[in-house]
């Protein structure tokens, strides 16, 4: 069958899916709108969670950051999973019992301040509205790629597919849909993964393929890979090369910044019990380990593959001749994410490091690195045809991208309406409206997000790449010092908790700016984004976590020159401490 | 709930949390960053200790951690009569 009609039909028929999904689970009012009432197991749960979490960058991007740099990137792998560590123990089973809908309710009620609430609202939508730029445009290259229509079409039907099940069902629509949207996600992400360590090691689980033995050399993978590489010039892939410090830094502000993250946070408020809350977390994480235990192997390996293709008689022989490449590097010239450049005009493909040419390389008469072009995100999506797959399972990539990036914008967008039609209207403007108003309320939001969203995805802004980086240094210098501060603090009062936002937002704001440009505009910024810049060493990308320290600092001294919170507050603080309750307190 | 055994709850929550924090931070920052010169002769796969956890070991820890914390809870939300 042509590739084409498998692809669509893999799209399609997961599409049906969750349109299906979304007319079975229609909101009946705002608490199946906004928590889906409550009432979602916290196992099933957890995989939304995971769905919810795990974006186009996990799925696409992930593999190949790890596959270019080795040991230096394990902080992704360790900051995006060590947060559901700080969200169990810290936030999660708290904001349940507090049982509201939003994170700024929570931050407006607990500091009772409008102020600490709008402050809160605007961190949660420029962190949710940045981070959704991201998705959008990633569902449309999916789209582009695999179905063969234009980025613009692609991008509109992604948006009309959400728009039918975030509009009809809202969290309850959602939750359902990422479950379905997990499944997809991670079959797609595991199949090819597990033929390609067959293929390599033997083994067909890729956790182990990783430590085992390469079944062309005989020897471990990993020291294969490091020997290859360090003969091409290349660092090795299991080294510590970068700044200790930062890589600490970075870590730590990955892990409180997932932990911050509002659409992470309210997918916990649809569970029953706070003692489910604890176990939603737990399920989250085996979910996401699910693939983020296979990612790392799956860099590894397709590292490997890419250098014993190109050098099949080993790297010390000729590689290949441009004209007997595989088929898949064909296919993805043709998208000019992957180039050559026959440099030296011999008709061979030759791939190293030209900063610190092999010793060789001169006396072969070689003139520089001739893949002159290989993107990241290729990886991921060419594994199947690097692997030589039927193409059912590129079928499969297909529908799993776009299950990836479409769960994570559907939770994104009910952050941002949630925010909008409960916080900015029901809570601070328009007191007064019915519940079967705010409901409406709610969906005028969404279509709007949506069709915001949509559009910021045909036009992005120039600084889509840096706006991750923000998202997560929001989250950890803002929301996370708040929200903590709020559950373990009995006297915090509302002027300590608005210092710290205006402080940890502040310095983080600035840092970032500092280095990456005013508004991330190109050439504005003050001092060039160069480790001999930076503030004892700390990257701006890393800055997060020490925002989030400035935020604890200001707030206390803060504290200790105003009046404790009052006594009412004070009992809050204490009732949200103890489980007991939840389930009652459940029809706010 | 009075007054006092809330207070004692709330202090055996915040210890065990303390020592799954402690725990969390000892195999990420610890054994995948800065210790992995210290475990560096363990020897796993052709690399060396540190480099799993960075990679896979901090994962599995914390997945144990919040599934024992969740265990522990449990059973001191029923010994404070805070369960649901």
């Amino acid at each position: 069958m042509d590739q084409f009609v498998l692809n669509l039909i893999f799209v399609g028929a997961s599409f049906a899916l969750y349109i299906g999904i979304a007319i079975w689970a229609k909101a009946g009012s705002t608490s199946d709108f906004y928590a889906a009432s409550r009432g979602v197991n916290p196992v099933v749960n957890g995989a939304a969670t995971a769905a919810d979490w795990m974006s186009a960058a996990s799925f696409i991007s992930m593999a190949g950051l790890i596959a270019f740099v080795g040991y230096g990137n394990s902080t992704f792998l360790m900051g995006w999973t060590g947060g559901y560590v700080l969200l169990a123990m810290l936030l999660a089973p708290y904001l349940r019992k507090f049982g509201r809908f939003t994170v700024p309710d929570f931050i407006g009620d607990r500091f009772y301040s409008r102020t600490a609430r709008l402050m809160a609202v605007v961190s949660l939508l420029v962190m949710s509205i940045t981070y959704v730029i991201g998705q959008m445009t990633g569902a449309g290259v999916a789209f582009s790629r695999f179905l063969e229509v234009d980025n613009t079409t692609g991008l509109l039907i992604a948006a009309a597919v959400v728009f039918v099940y975030a509009v009809l069902g809202g969290m309850k629509g959602i939750t359902y849909t990422q479950l379905a949207q997990y499944v997809v996600l991670i079959i797609a992400y595991t199949i090819p993964a597990v033929f390609i360590s067959m293929q390599l090691t033997g083994n067909p689980l890729p956790q182990l393929g990783l430590w085992s033995d390469h079944v062309g050399s005989g020897e471990p993978l990993l020291k294969t890979l490091n020997e290859v590489l360090v003969e091409l010039g290349f660092q090795d892939y299991t080294g510590h090369h970068g700044s200790t410090f930062n890589m600490v830094l970075f870590t730590l502000s990955l892990m409180i910044g997932t932990a911050g993250l509002p659409h992470v946070i309210i997918r916990f408020f649809t569970v029953p019990r706070v003692a489910d809350a604890r176990t939603s977390a737990g399920w989250a994480l085996v979910f996401i380990a699910l693939l983020y235990t296979v990612a790392p192997a799956v860099g590894a390996m397709a590292r490997l593959n890419i250098i014993t293709t190109i050098y099949p008689e080993g790297v010390q022989e000729q590689p290949i001749s441009y004209d007997e490449r595989p088929d898949w590097m064909r296919t993805w010239e043709e998208t000019g994410l992957l180039a050559f450049e026959d440099k030296n005009n011999d008709g061979l493909i030759q791939y190293y490091n030209s900063e610190n040419p092999p010793a060789f390389a001169a006396e072969r008469g070689w003139e520089g690195n001739e893949m002159v072009t290989f993107n990241r995100d290729i990886l991921v999506l060419a594994n199947p045809e690097i692997a030589q797959l039927p193409g059912w399972v590129i079928g499969l990539i297909a529908a799993g991208g776009l299950a990836a990036a479409l769960s994570t914008a559907a939770g994104l967008l009910l952050a941002i309406s949630s925010a909008i039609s409960h916080d900015l209207l029901k809570r601070t403007f328009t007191p007064n409206i019915s519940e079967k108003s705010e409901l409406l309320a709610a969906r005028i939001s969404m279509a709007f997000a949506i069709a915001f969203a949509t559009w910021l995805g045909l036009n992005p802004p120039g600084f889509a790449a840096q706006v991750v980086a923000l998202a997560f240094g929001l989250a950890a210098s803002s929301l996370f010092p708040a929200i903590m501060m709020g559950i373990f603090s009995k006297t915090m009062n509302s002027t300590g908790a608005i210092v710290g936002m205006v402080v940890g937002l502040g310095s983080t704001l600035l840092y970032i700016f500092t280095y990456l440009g005013w508004f991330f505009i190109p050439d504005t910024n003050m001092l060039a984004n160069t480790p001999d810049n930076w503030l004892f060493g700390i990257s701006p990308l890393s800055f997060g976590a020490v925002g989030a320290v400035l935020n604890f600092i200001a707030a206390y001294i803060t504290l200790k020159m105003t009046q404790e919170a009052p006594a009412e507050i004070q009992e809050l603080v204490e009732s949200i401490r103890v489980p007991k309750g939840a389930g009652a307190a459940s029809d706010h | 709930m009075s007054d006092t055994s809330a207070a004692a709850y709330w202090k055996a929550n915040v210890r065990i949390i303390s020592i799954c924090m402690a725990i969390w931070a000892l195999v990420s920052f610890g054994f995948g960053i800065v210790l992995r010169p210290l475990i560096s002769g363990i020897p796993i796969g052709g690399t060396d200790l540190g480099f799993w956890f960075a990679q896979q070991g901090s994962i599995l820890t914390f997945i144990a951690l919040i599934f024992y914390y969740r265990w522990y809870m449990n059973k001191l939300d029923r010994k404070f009569d805070v369960d649901e």
